[in-house]
Formats: C-alpha cells, structure tokens, sequence
C-alpha cells in the first residue's frame, strides 16, 4: 500500500460519488463530562452528513452529557461506571457491530476532531483502499501545536509503531479514526483498554488490516482539558511501550472472511 | 543440622495456618480453586519443617549455610507464586467486569429504544 497522502489532498467531489453514501455508517462519539460540547460535535457531524447515525458513549460522566446528547438527536449508550476511553470507544464499536454497520468512525466529544473532515477519513475506506484510516495532524497543511513533551513522546511512538508495521505511520496517538466492518469486528472483540490508540493500529496491522494515515486538520479542544497530564505521561509511555514489546510475541490470526 | 526449636515452632506455624485454610474453605469463605496454591504452600513448609533431613540437603544444594533460612527462602517463594496468581485473577475479574459493563449499556440501550418505539 502506497502512502496517499498526495491523493488524498484534493478536494473531494460530492456530486455523482455514489459509493460514498451507500454505507451504512455510524459516528462513535465516547464522551466524559462533555456536557458543554457534545451537542455541538453531534450537529456539526449532522451539518456534514445527516447519514450517520450518532451513538454517544457516555463514560459514566457526573453531568448532564448523556441529556444533552439524547437531546440532540444522539442514540446515547450510558456506561455504568467510568471504564476509561478503551472501554468506551470498544462499546461503541459493538453497537457498530450488533446493528449491522459497515463503516464507523470515532470522534472525539470535546471538539477537538472537526467533523469536516470526515468525509476525506472515510473516503479511502468506502472506495476499499484501506480497512483502518486514521486522521493525522502532522502531514496535513496546518500545523497543529501541542505541548513539547507530549510532541517529543508521539515522535517516539511514531517511530516504533512506524518499526513494527513496516510502515510510516506519524501519528499514532490520534483517536480520530475510520474502520470498516473488518475493523469494527476486530475492535469490538479487542480493543486496548486505556490509552489505546497506539495500541489499536499496531493490534490492526498486526491482524493484517490495511491502515491508512489521512492528514487533517484539527482543533485546540473547545473545553475540558486533556485527560494526559505529566505524571500520567510517564506511565502511558511506559505502559504502552510494554503492550507494543508484548505484542511482539503475540499471534494475531488474519480475520477470517465473514460467512 | 535444623535446630529443633526452630523445627517445631515451623512446623506449628504450618499446620495453624493449614487449619485456618481448611477453617475457611469449610466455611465457605474461601473456594477451593484459591486455596489450592495456599494449601500447597502449607504442606511443602510442613513437609521441610519436619523433615529436618531433607531441609538440610535442601540447604546445602543451593549454598544456603544456615538450613532454617531455606525454611524462609522457601515461604517467601510460594508467597510471590500466590501473589503473581492474584494479579492473574484481579486481570481476568476487571475484563469480565469491563465486558459485563459493556452488555449492561447496550441492553440499556436497547431496552429504552424498545420503550420509545412502544410509547409511538
């Protein structure tokens, strides 16, 4: 597979693309004490395309996220208690699975994944070029500014998940991302708990599925504040570093073909 | 040689703790499959702290000088076996519990979208 980030830039042409809205699709929005914004990432993925539909996974928020979800029009799926950003988007990928959707897409509920860019995430997954695409804020055109540290550990795990998937890959940190009803099988049986994104593509590739970096563009969150302060840093580094080393020994049968 | 002070307070260390095990299980405080590792442990010590012989073989196999620190050397290992055990089971209990949340969600779910659809 090649990298497509050159194909991938040009504007997409809605007229006359049929195969684009012939999926049955489905928005994974995982949500923890969004209150304030999750109503706006559900419009604006509606404003985009009114063909998904919308399943907010509300993490066992103490305020009204789940309310103000169901009133925008979301199928809101409310987790017990707080199971971490794994055991919610792996809900997710279950609705996805259990209803029958051919193409999910995971977008974050506090703004920080701008939903016009869903349809170039998707794109490479209808047109089956790719089962996995993950949107990716360094090869796009505008740069996005984070933290050094955090910047210094995504360069790091860049290039051991780029090492252990034979690929380029320069943002494997980023939760927003696109499968197709390959992946949603496979995320929805197996999904890393916390911290998963990097996780995720290596477990992905590992189980032979096409994963393609999108680059696009994002946002500084609209509110809240990011759930990796230092120390926890550390720990995700390391924790994840030893999933990835573990994985090494790992076997990962190729999905079998859907009967 | 074990001197057999230290064989019989070993040996009774052993068996109290044999009792309260089996105390327990017969209780039904604790079930047999996590008991097992414990009970294994009971009997090996008992076995050493009796079987003065052969803790000093024992002792002298692995360059130990002084025979009842085997006795230790040897508690603090089943020990570390049932704890890494432990660990194994919390990881199998917090998977179920993520997998049991998951379901409870979904059928949630589906139950007030069945509710909805009723109501119409």
């Amino acid at each position: 597979m090649a990298f497509l980030v050159a194909e991938l830039a040009q504007p997409i042409a809605r007229s006359g693309d049929q195969s684009l809205t012939a999926y049955k699709r489905l928005a994974i929005v995982p949500a923890l004490n969004e209150e304030a914004s999750v109503a706006a990432v559900i419009d604006e993925i509606r404003r985009v395309d009114q063909d998904f539909e919308i399943v907010v996974v509300d993490d066992g928020s103490t305020d009204g996220t789940a309310e103000a979800a169901a009133r925008a029009g979301a199928v809101v799926v409310r987790l017990p208690y707080n199971l971490g950003i794994g055991g919610a988007v792996q809900t997710g990928y279950q609705y996805a699975r259990d209803h029958g959707f051919e193409l999910a897409v995971q977008i974050d509920g506090d703004g920080q994944h701008d939903p016009s860019e869903l349809e170039r995430l998707i794109r490479p997954i209808v047109e089956g070029e790719a089962d996995l695409t993950v949107g990716t804020r360094f090869a796009g055109a505008r740069l996005y500014r984070s933290p050094f540290g955090r910047r210094i550990g995504i360069r790091l795990f860049a290039g051991v998940v780029s090492a252990m998937v034979r690929r380029r890959v320069t943002d494997p940190t980023s939760g927003f991302r696109a499968v197709n009803r390959r992946g949603i099988r496979l995320f929805a049986a197996d999904y890393p708990h916390d911290f998963p994104e990097v996780e995720s593509s290596v477990l992905a590739v590992r189980h032979r599925l096409r994963m393609l970096e999108v680059p696009v563009a994002m946002r500084e969150r609209a509110t809240g504040r990011s759930s990796i302060t230092t120390g926890r840093g550390i720990y995700y580094m390391i924790k994840v570093m030893l999933a990835l080393f573990i994985s090494l020994f790992r076997r990962y049968p190729p999905l079998e073909e859907e009967r | 040689m074990t001197p057999l002070r230290v064989s019989i307070a070993a040996a009774l260390a052993a068996g109290l703790l044999l009792f309260v095990i089996i105390e327990l299980i017969r209780s039904r405080r604790l079930q047999e499959r996590y008991a097992l590792l414990w009970l294994l442990t009971c009997v090996v010590i008992l076995v050493f702290a009796v079987w003065r012989g052969a803790l000093s073989e024992l002792a002298g196999l692995v360059g130990i000088a002084y025979p009842p620190s085997a006795l230790f050397v040897l508690a603090a290992f089943f020990i570390l076996v049932v704890l890494l055990h432990y660990s194994t089971v919390i990881s199998d209990l917090s998977e179920r519990n993520l997998t049991l949340a998951q379901r409870i969600a979904l059928l949630e779910q589906q139950l007030r979208a069945l509710q909805k659809e009723r109501a119409d």
